[in-house]
């Protein structure tokens, strides 16, 4: 079975963000990068699938070049190949865009089975996976914790608890933290996957059709102040509730 | 704790290839997901975390230099000596056990071992499987080896070993020993099971520093081995003097790794103590501290760099490792004392990292050759005159 593992390399959690000159994204200079924490998963799924029943993974992402090192830590967890659709317009491409791009590869690859992360861990959209499954016309679960291929079953958390959904191959799974630990890159690993394919490749391009008009830092939050102490302290917090923090 | 920021004043991230940077963030995950949150409690404990020994293993981190056909991953020395960094950022212990694993036992065995040695021995040691030693510092012997009394007789097709070595690392965990012996043809090696009779190797406890780390005694009375557990190619000194150049070559590095943990920790405490209403990294006195500390760091990563790659180019000098080691154990002991009285009180918990690395450190600037050795050291290679004596 062909697996793909699809990643993004996303800007690291460690980092402190600042927005670019423009003030319509994150001023990339020395920004540290890192595989969203829940393609991870994606990969790990990816491997352990193929560890349990066979078959080939390949970890696909749209992005710069420099992709590489994030591309190359997935393929020395255990993934055989790697993929990088290289993409000058990286930072601004739309949900919807890069689900057609991703959906075409999906195909030209001949895939059955795709893992994505839940969410990507910079936007925050959550929907290019079920975008790429309805472009595709796969069966697709969301927010996966736990999955037997050989059931055809996934189970996702839901508000209500949890759900278990039956789907046939293609799918496209997105997964979500407790599916699975993901396994450190061994030094072995690392060293193995230099021998293995990463093949940069382009792609026809699909105009996004929306933009970021403009991006800003939260505001710094005020600082706190403390109206008394115990039970007296009541009345002046409901005060203050009402008529300063209009919360109430 | 919060998640380790390095400081990267110069950038100096552009100077290491791909792989280097995956081999160090691998390790950098690790240290900081699987060890951190147990350093302090074994620390305090006495004790080296063993059951993390198999995950150690399997990350590659033993002998990671060693060609793949022994077990090992084959990496470059650069990546080596990140590792290094990595794990003494972790704990000094952590980096010696490994240090002694890669370094002193699997070293020897790969540079003077015979072939069967080498098949036999090397891909248990890479994976964790066995645990060794390296038994050189008697208690009477320490900067001078060449003095050690521990002897090996012949008998027969066999060698009979007897004598004492001190302040060995992992002794007591160790499947394998590598004692070092004199002969009737000089110094020679050993590779010594320690299940043999005669052989035993106590504790040695009480110690302050390098807690969460196994140190040793090793005694070693009658202890009969065949012919072919001698190393045939090491003779004299130079066997066990190169394993340290490997070793010291990885404390240049590990010290390193300490130090940036202390300035990591001294930033983060700084940003969010305050002190007569304002941070305390506002203070002209804490960014005085600061600065020093980063500007010693920054050109000890230039130090390592290049000394990553004449290593690799097979032009490193054991000069040009007593100056790092000896200068970054030096820098970090500094850096750790500076840290430790930044955070006041707190500087003295185990809540934070600063006192570890602080005790830890003093064992550091001991072993592997002293301070004032790799002093003389230095001084050897500039002056052409050898004043050890």
């Amino acid at each position: 079975m062909k697996i793909v593992a699809c990643i993004k390399r996303v800007p690291s959690t460690e980092a402190t963000a600042k927005l670019s000159p423009d003030g319509r994204g994150v001023d990339t200079a020395n920004l540290a990068y890192m595989t969203s924490f829940y393609d991870e998963i994606a990969v790990e799924q990816a491997v352990l699938t193929k560890e349990a029943s066979g078959g080939e993974v390949t970890v696909l992402t749209i992005g710069p070049a420099e992709a590489s090192k994030e591309v190359r830590e997935c393929i020395a967890k255990g993934a055989d190949a790697g993929i990088i659709m290289t993409d000058p317009e990286w930072g601004s491409r739309d949900n919807l865009s890069t689900a057609k791009v991703l959906a075409a590869k999906l195909g030209e690859l001949d895939a059955e089975l795709c893992f994505m992360g839940r969410v990507a861990t910079d936007r925050d959209s959550a929907s290019v996976g079920p975008m790429v499954a309805t472009l595709l016309g796969w069966s697709c679960v969301t927010d996966v914790v736990a999955l037997s291929l050989e059931d055809g079953t996934a189970q996702r958390e839901t508000e209500q608890g949890l759900e278990t959904i039956s789907f046939s191959l293609p799918a496209v799974i997105t997964c979500d933290k407790g599916l699975n630990e993901p396994r450190y890159a061994g030094l072995k690993g690392i060293m193995a996957a230099k021998k293995k394919p990463l093949e940069e490749v382009a792609f026809e391009e699909v105009p996004s059709q929306i933009s970021t008009a403009s991006l800003a830092l939260p505001a710094e939050r005020s600082e706190g102040r403390i109206v008394g102490e115990g039970p007296d302290a009541v009345p002046a917090l409901m005060e203050a509730l009402r008529n300063e923090a209009q919360a109430l | 704790m919060a998640a380790f920021k390095q400081l990267d004043f110069l950038d100096l991230d552009d100077q290491y290839s791909e792989d280097e940077l995956m081999v160090r963030d691998a390790v950098r995950a690790w240290v900081g997901e699987r060890f951190m949150p147990v350093v302090a409690e074994h620390f305090e404990a006495g004790t080296f975390p063993m059951d993390l020994v198999q995950e150690i293993g399997e990350l590659g981190v033993f002998g990671p230099t060693t060609p793949e056909e022994y077990g090992g991953a084959g990496l470059n020395s650069v990546c080596y000596g990140l590792i290094c960094q990595e794990l003494e950022r972790g704990d000094s212990g952590l980096r010696s056990f490994v240090s002694v694993q890669g370094s002193l036992v699997m070293f020897p065995i790969q540079a003077f071992g015979s072939e069967e040695q080498k098949r036999h021995w090397l891909p248990k040691l890479a994976s964790g499987e066995v645990i060794g030693c390296f038994g050189l510092t008697e208690p009477d012997f320490g900067s001078n080896p060449g003095g050690m009394t521990t002897a090996a007789k012949r008998d027969g097709d066999d060698w009979v070993l007897n004598g004492r070595k001190m302040w060995i690392t992992n002794g007591t965990v160790s499947d394998l020993a590598i004692v070092w012996a004199q002969t009737e043809e000089g110094i020679r090696g050993f590779l010594v099971p320690t299940d043999l009779p005669g052989f035993s190797a106590p504790e040695q406890k009480h110690k302050f520093s390098l807690r969460a780390s196994v140190t040793s005694e090793l005694v070693l009375e009658d202890v009969r081995v065949p012919a072919d557990a001698m190393l045939p190619e090491a003779r004299g000194l130079r066997g066990p003097l190169s394993c340290l150049t490997q070793a010291r070559y990885g404390i240049a590095w590990g010290a390193l790794g300490a130090a940036h943990a202390c300035i990591d920790e001294a930033l983060s405490y700084a940003g969010d103590r305050i002190i007569f209403d304002k941070p305390l990294a506002g203070f002209q006195l804490a960014q005085k501290k600061l600065a020093d500390m980063a500007t010693d760091i920054t050109l000890a990563q230039l130090y390592c760099i290049r000394l990553g790659r004449l290593k690799d180019e097979g032009r490193m000098t054991h000069f040009q490792v007593s100056m790092g080691k000896r200068n970054h154990v030096d820098m970090a002991l500094c850096c750790s004392r500076v840290v430790r009285d930044m955070l006041g009180a707190n500087g003295i918990s185990l809540e934070y990292q600063v006192g570890r690395h602080m005790c830890n450190l003093e064992s550091v600037i001991t072993y592997e050759g002293t301070h004032d050795i790799h002093t003389l050291a230095i001084g050897e290679a500039l002056t052409g005159v050898p004043a050890y004596r």
